[in-house]
């Protein structure tokens, strides 16, 4: 290392930003990678069920699926808007 | 008891062939009868590596095809007779390899050889997934660099869910990392991913660092494997894997930046 090598270092290092954005995206993929094959139809069928009653938007649903040594969890979430009932 | 190694990595340029070369090279050099098998169907090269390709005759599809038996189409390594070379075939026809006739073909090398080196194409496509379906190690040749990286990851992916062990609910193919075109230097100044880091993305087993190394490609020139130029850093690192890999103890080198105090105070290469 030499003297003038002590100044670039303040800056954010791009290696650090590589490791970083690398993070993310692979735990992202890993994640994606291990899901049931089925997942985003279920998640489409069950979103048009949704909306048959009420009035939702396309990303009020969320689906995630974990999986641990022994147990398999399916995690949905919907975001309802205030409740307004579509009609009666 | 035989066993397969893939030298694998999604991405290509990255090593793969360099390292396949070498590692055969260096299990034959401690004594162990090796084979060692291109599967890049079309893009043939491990031949030129290891400087037998004028005595290539007949190919990996030939024996698949019967077209010609497998001690036919072996050649045998010019510097060390516990080595063998399968070439992969030129054809143009990317189903010339079926999962079958490959099995059939390292069944019957199993018999003979200690070790099966395979050469894995670039990619995620036919000649990448059966190089790696019947492997029981995998060599996963890295470089500090976000697109390798990522794509090492995907190949542990394929490993875990397509190979042969994956299949049959075996032991799963035991993983190494292999990082290799490395700067120490610029590690240092932040320009670079460092071994760290690249392990606790992939958190996979580091068998060595191979550093950015002029000889790899005196090496390929001259189609000499770069295990045999013991002087150089990358043969010295080829030959510190093949020992770890095979239980030695040997601490690692070529992580830290070696320069002499002269060099430093000059900041010569």
């Amino acid at each position: 290392m030499s003297l003038l090598d002590y100044f670039k270092i303040s800056k954010e290092s791009t290696a650090s930003l590589a490791k970083e954005r690398l993070q993310i995206l692979v735990a992202h993929e890993r994640s994606s990678r291990n899901q049931p094959s089925y997942l985003p139809q279920m998640q489409k069928e069950l979103l048009e069920v949704i909306r048959k009653y009420i009035n939702v938007g396309q990303d009020a649903i969320s689906v995630s699926f974990e999986q641990d040594e022994d147990q398999e969890t399916l995690e949905l979430n919907i975001v309802l808007p205030d409740l307004q009932p579509k009609n009666t | 008891m035989a066993r397969i190694i893939v030298v694998t990595s999604g991405k290509g340029g990255v090593g793969k062939t360099t390292t396949s070369a070498a590692i055969a090279m260096g299990l034959a050099k401690k004594g162990h009868k090796t084979a060692v098998i291109d599967f890049d169907v079309g893009l043939r090269n491990l031949d030129l590596i290891m400087g037998c390709e004028r005595r290539v005759v007949y190919d990996f599809v030939n024996v698949i095809n019967g077209e010609a038996t497998l001690n036919q189409a072996l050649i045998r390594d010019k510097n060390c007779n516990q080595l063998y070379i399968l070439p992969a075939s030129q054809t143009r026809d990317k189903d010339a390899l079926s999962q079958e006739g490959v099995g059939k073909i390292l069944d019957e090398l199993k018999k003979e050889f200690k070790y099966i080196v395979c050469d894995s194409p670039a990619g995620i496509e036919k000649g990448a997934h059966l190089a790696m379906y019947y492997a029981d190690d995998a060599f996963i040749v890295t470089n500090p660099e976000v697109s390798s990286v990522r794509d090492s990851d995907r190949m542990l992916g394929i490993l875990s869910s397509k190979s042969r062990r994956a299949e049959l609910n075996e032991e799963p193919i035991k993983e190494y990392l292999l990082l290799s075109r490395y700067s120490p230097d610029r590690v240092k100044l932040g320009e670079m991913l460092s071994v760290e880091d690249v392990q606790d993305i992939l958190s996979l087993h580091l068998l060595g660092v191979i550093p950015e190394s002029k000889s790899v490609l005196n090496a390929s020139n001259s189609g000499m494997p770069v295990i045999l130029d013991e002087k150089s850093d990358a043969g010295q690192a080829y030959a510190d894997i093949v020992d770890r890999y095979l239980g030695e103890d040997r601490p690692h080198r070529f992580i830290d930046e070696d320069k002499g105090f002269f060099r430093k105070l000059f900041g010569g290469k």
